[in-house]
């Protein structure tokens, strides 16, 4: 497959920079992903890298070799979309059949054959390969559009949003599978969301895109456990991590409306008198002989972990525990925060 | 506040019946959630218990009073929607107090009752906008005021989150469950996501094609489903749901794996099963990777929940309707293509069968 390198890339649209100095590459087999909410640039980047948007500045690069000027075609990327685009009276196998046969690709129909039924079974569609595509679910159909663009056999797979119009259980299940088949082909992927469950769960490295601007970049566990900035540290988990106001004294953080008091370790001179603390739920861990004392104003229950909203003062911190707990609302519960896992941040939102 | 009880309430649109009969009491104070996907019957009943509906059989009560042919104002019931339904002229305050003032009741209570709801939901700095100027969070905040201040027995809400963004959505789901402790009123809440009503309910109603499937509290739908079909619905994933042979006391599961059945089930195995299979089935918490697990896996895809992880495994090689997934610390280690082994919780092993489809019941021990 390519590498791809973008260096420096801007774009913008009337007064809006939508895309404002992106630098990143993607390595060769890298399932990439690209998370930020609405307006973010992400989806501009994308098309940049497609070639369906023209640069203002910078450069992108495949295998060293710049494409700023070049068309899309002669890119050789191929995209799928959160909308199927299927051509709804063609047959599975002619809707992936349909690009190869281009005269431009100039392929005999026995390596058209070849790929359809590969692309078929490495998406477990071979059963439905004469079926109309009218006829197919919203996950079978999005398996098809995900079919054309692996046989392209393209440099490199560009996917925007393409599981957010299934539904919970879909997604889920379509996820699994999309991240077995990048994995297994190594085929070299940018994938594009909002949704942070998805970038955690499938990406080999995520990059962070706001207001066209990358926020940060890193692998899935450097993005949650070390998020550069309070946005991120808020994007990615559920439930949200725990944000505190604290402030540091005597060798000990005081949180802000709460009895809550943390040894504090670390080099002092590293973190300002007051700061912002976080603390992730699994981090909030219930211990009969714990440090803290709270009241459990509620709790949900939602299956494979259970979420505790436990009242310290005035706080109201988020603990998650695993399976479903005995826990219920107006227990008094002693917990500890894992010190270990603490983040700061500065005034300004940054990591410290 | 009162007490909800339907006897055999049905519902029939010509010959397409929208709703089987059913049974069900909903305690004084409880927090009930009609959970099923689109097309089940839920909305339909709720419309039923609020008199939007007509039933097409069978009786309801609200407290002790018959309320089967009563108009809905007659019922005590506030009902909130998905869409917000102000009035868009009004401001937020004339917005909450119109029922009470539709119901002519004295400055007095008004004033008591709109200063409870507005401390109760913190909107006293939105008083006096009006709803187009508010964001979907507080227009449902409104929407609940409005419903709150006339006091009524029973709250009737349907997919009132809906139309909220992930994110608002879990704060919005904490805010009600909150007010529901703080108000105790009587409460059913129609959704298709089970996550809400997991994270809602009291007790679940689990529906599937007209039919009730299940009723029961998170902890029973989630660990004892009664069928597959809750097995499925519930969960993120749903159940590990794994079929096999089953003889001696062994269950057969592709990729040469046998999981030795624990001794308190075998009896009700061996009397209830319709034939020679059985379906094994057990939450992703339920199994431990372990190097001298009984089961053995090859890695499908392994991924990071933030707290977790979730390993997707395959009994047998590429066999993808033998994937289970199986919850574990974080950083294992383990790539896709490994090999594995894990061991099933003992007491969290469930067993269904594929037949009927039902769940096979632990006999009583005498």
């Amino acid at each position: 497959m390519t590498e791809v390198i973008l260096k420096d890339i801007t774009k913008r649209f009337k007064t809006v920079t939508a895309v404002d100095g992106v630098s990143f590459e993607i390595t060769d087999g890298e399932f990439f992903v690209l998370l930020g909410p609405t307006g973010a640039g992400k989806t501009t980047t994308l098309r940049l890298i497609a070639g369906l948007e023209k640069l203002d500045s910078g450069s992108i690069l495949f295998d060293g070799q710049v494409m700023n000027d070049l068309t899309p075609a002669s890119r050789d990327v191929a995209m799928v979309f959160q909308q199927y685009s299927l051509y709804p009276n063609m047959t599975v196998y002619d809707n992936l059949a349909f690009p190869l046969r281009s005269p431009v690709n100039k392929l005999l129909e026995d390596e058209i054959r070849r790929r359809v039924e590969e692309a078929c079974e490495i998406l477990r569609i071979t059963h439905l390969i004469e079926r109309k595509t009218a006829h197919l679910s919203g996950g079978e159909m999005q398996r098809v559009s995900i079919g054309r663009a692996i046989v392209r056999e393209p440099r490199l797979f560009l996917m925007d949003e393409p599981l957010s119009n299934l539904d919970a259980k879909l997604r889920e299940a379509l996820r699994v599978e999309l991240e077995h088949i990048q994995k297994t082909q190594g085929s070299t992927t940018l994938f594009v969301t909002h949704d942070q469950v998805e970038a955690l769960t499938m990406a080999d490295r995520i990059g962070v895109l706001l207001e066209g601007k990358l926020v940060q970049l890193g692998d899935p566990n450097e993005i949650y456990d070390r998020p550069a900035t309070i946005y991120v540290a808020q994007l990615v988990g559920t439930p949200r991590i725990n944000l505190m106001k604290a402030e540091r004294d005597n060798g000990l953080l005081h949180v802000e409306d709460s009895p809550i008091r943390i040894p504090f370790e670390g080099h002092e001179g590293e973190v300002p008198v007051s700061c912002q603390l976080g603390v992730r739920p699994e981090d909030i861990q219930p211990d009969s002989d714990g440090q803290f004392t709270g009241e459990i104003v509620l709790t949900e229950p939602l299956g494979v972990e259970t979420v505790l909203h436990i009242k310290c003062g005035e706080q109201t911190l988020l603990s998650t525990q695993s399976g479903i707990t005995h826990w219920h609302y107006g227990d008094e519960i002693r917990f500890n925060i894992v010190r270990q896992r603490l983040h700061f941040f500065d005034e300004e939102g940054s990591r410290i | 506040m009162a007490q909800i009880e339907l006897r055999q309430v049905e519902k029939r649109f010509g010959d397409f019946q929208a709703v089987q009969p059913i049974d069900l009491t909903i305690e004084d104070g409880e927090f009930v959630v009609l959970l099923g996907p689109s097309g089940c019957g839920k909305t339909t009943t709720l419309r039923m218990i609020s008199g939007l509906e007509a039933v097409s059989g069978g009786k309801i009560f609200i407290g002790d009073r018959d309320v089967t042919w009563r108009d809905p104002a007659d019922r005590d019931i506030a009902f909130v929607f998905q869409l917000y339904a102000l009035y868009p002229h009004m401001t937020v305050e004339k917005n909450i107090i119109f029922p009470l003032e539709a119901e002519k009741a004295s400055k007095e209570v008004i004033q008591s009752r709109l200063k409870h709801v507005v401390d109760l939901l913190q909107i006293k700095h939105i008083l006096r906008q009006k709803p187009g100027s508010l964001s979907g969070g507080d227009k449902q905040r409104v929407a609940l005021g409005r419903a709150l201040v006339r006091k009524p027995s029973v709250f009737l809400m349907d997919e009132p989150l809906g139309a909220l963004d992930a994110d608002f959505r879990e704060t919005m789901r904490a805010e009600i469950r909150k007010l529901h402790i703080a108000e105790n009123a009587t409460t059913v809440y129609v959704t298709h996501d089970q996550v809400e009503a997991m994270a809602m309910g009291d007790r679940i109603v689990v529906m599937s094609d007209a039919v009730v499937q299940q009723v029961g509290t998170p902890h029973d739908v989630y660990y004892d489903p009664s069928n597959l079909f809750v097995a499925r619905f519930i969960g993120s994933p749903g159940m590990n749901l794994v079929e096999g042979a089953y003889s001696d006391g062994m269950v057969h599961l592709p990729g040469d794996n046998q999981y030795d059945v624990p001794d308190r089930w075998r009896p009700a195995l061996e009397k209830h099963l319709s034939g020679e299979n059985v379906i094994l089935g057990f939450r992703p918490e339920g199994a431990h990777a372990n190097e001298t697990g009984e089961l053995s896996a090859e890695v499908y895809a392994s991924d990071l929940h933030g707290a977790f992880n979730m390993m997707h495994v395959a009994l047998e090689e590429e066999n993808v309707d033998a994937v289970v997934h199986i919850r574990g610390e974080r950083g294992s280690g383990h790539e896709i293509g490994d090999d594995i082994r894990f061991n099933l919780d003992s007491e969290m092993v469930r067993f269904f069968d594929p037949v009927t489809e039902q769940a096979i019941l632990l006999e009583a021990t005498s």
